[in-house]
């Protein structure tokens, strides 16, 4: 029997697996926006299992939600990058520091 | 077979698939092959959503997800010129504290997840089913009573998107040659062509000089 357990731990397992992945690839900025992806699909699944275990509709409004909110981030994002890349011919995040922040 | 039994391993079966993809998308050395990686990820996701009982949001993650933004990823992924040896270093270097702060923060998350969530089993069947709709129509119907203004926001937030991604990356090439229709109708026949008289004895040193055309 599936318990609300299961798919919690997954939705840890990811989310870890995702940080993990910021950290290790911070100067790819692709494999940064695929991490957030995966940030968001570890809550997403969490809201599904939250909404199965409730039965309550809601958890499912909010992935829909969420589902849109990501898809728009993805295509301003890569949207900014291919700027990035046309401006500076890089997309390494070291060389990236005009702002001097 | 039992159909909790057969449910539990399918779980299993596609959380390990998720969990093992999601590694390479993080690890693999081309992007390209990452993105794929990402796309299963997504794909087997979207089958626990089913087993969850979430079958309108799995097939929007495949289509929505798989279909769109993946593609608009490997598109990106495809345009750009990436060198991808420099943008690999410091993995090594990062690979221990990434490692360590995951595994910290795993540990954390599934204290506080606990002994209690494994006992709280999925009861009662299907929610949706139980109200005697379909998932899309349970889903649907919350959608567009209790959250109307919400998804009508989410409509808008997409429209922001597309302007946005399009303002960003639109560019005014002013090197390109495009023909102007409107000049091209209006054209005078003396614009194009000018007559020259010239002697018949020196031919070539009375001709007049090439003129640019306009």
């Amino acid at each position: 029997m599936i318990t609300l357990a299961h798919f919690i731990v997954l939705g840890a397992v990811l989310f870890c697996i995702a940080v993990a992945g910021l950290f290790i690839n911070r100067k790819n900025v692709i494999v940064l926006l695929m991490s957030l992806e995966l940030i968001l699909l570890a809550v997403n699944t969490n809201f599904v299992a939250f909404s199965r275990y409730l039965g309550d509709v809601s958890g499912q409004v909010f992935v829909f939600f969420i589902l849109t909110v990501a898809a728009a981030e993805a295509a301003i994002g890569l949207a900014i990058l291919v700027l990035l890349f046309r401006t500076r011919s890089t997309i390494n995040i070291a060389d990236i520091d005009s702002m001097k922040g | 077979m039992d159909t909790e039994l057969f449910q539990l391993i399918c779980f299993y079966g596609f959380a390990a698939v998720t969990v093992a993809s999601a590694l390479a998308v993080i690890t693999l050395k081309n992007t390209v092959h990452a993105v794929l990686a990402l796309v299963l990820t997504f794909f087997s996701a979207a089958c626990l959503w089913m087993l969850a009982d979430a079958e309108f949001l799995a097939l929007a993650l495949i289509v929505v997800y798989v279909g769109a933004v993946m593609v608009l990823f490997l598109f990106v992924v495809m345009m750009l010129d990436i060198d991808v040896e420099k943008l690999r270093e410091g993995f090594v270097k990062f690979l221990p504290i990434g490692l360590l702060v995951a595994v910290i923060m795993l540990v954390e998350m599934l204290g506080v997840i606990g002994v209690r969530a494994m006992h709280a089993q999925l009861v009662g069947g299907d929610p949706a089913l139980a109200a005697g709709v379909s998932n899309t129509e349970w889903l649907g119907y919350a959608l567009y009573t209790r959250y109307l203004l919400p998804f009508e926001i989410a409509a808008l937030i997409l429209t922001v998107g597309v302007v946005a991604a399009v303002a960003l990356t639109l560019r005014e090439r002013h090197d390109t040659r495009y023909e102007n229709a409107n000049r091209q109708v209006r054209v005078d026949p003396r614009q194009r062509l000018r007559m020259v008289k010239m002697d018949a004895d020196h031919g070539n040193e009375s001709t007049a000089s090439e003129e640019p055309r306009t």
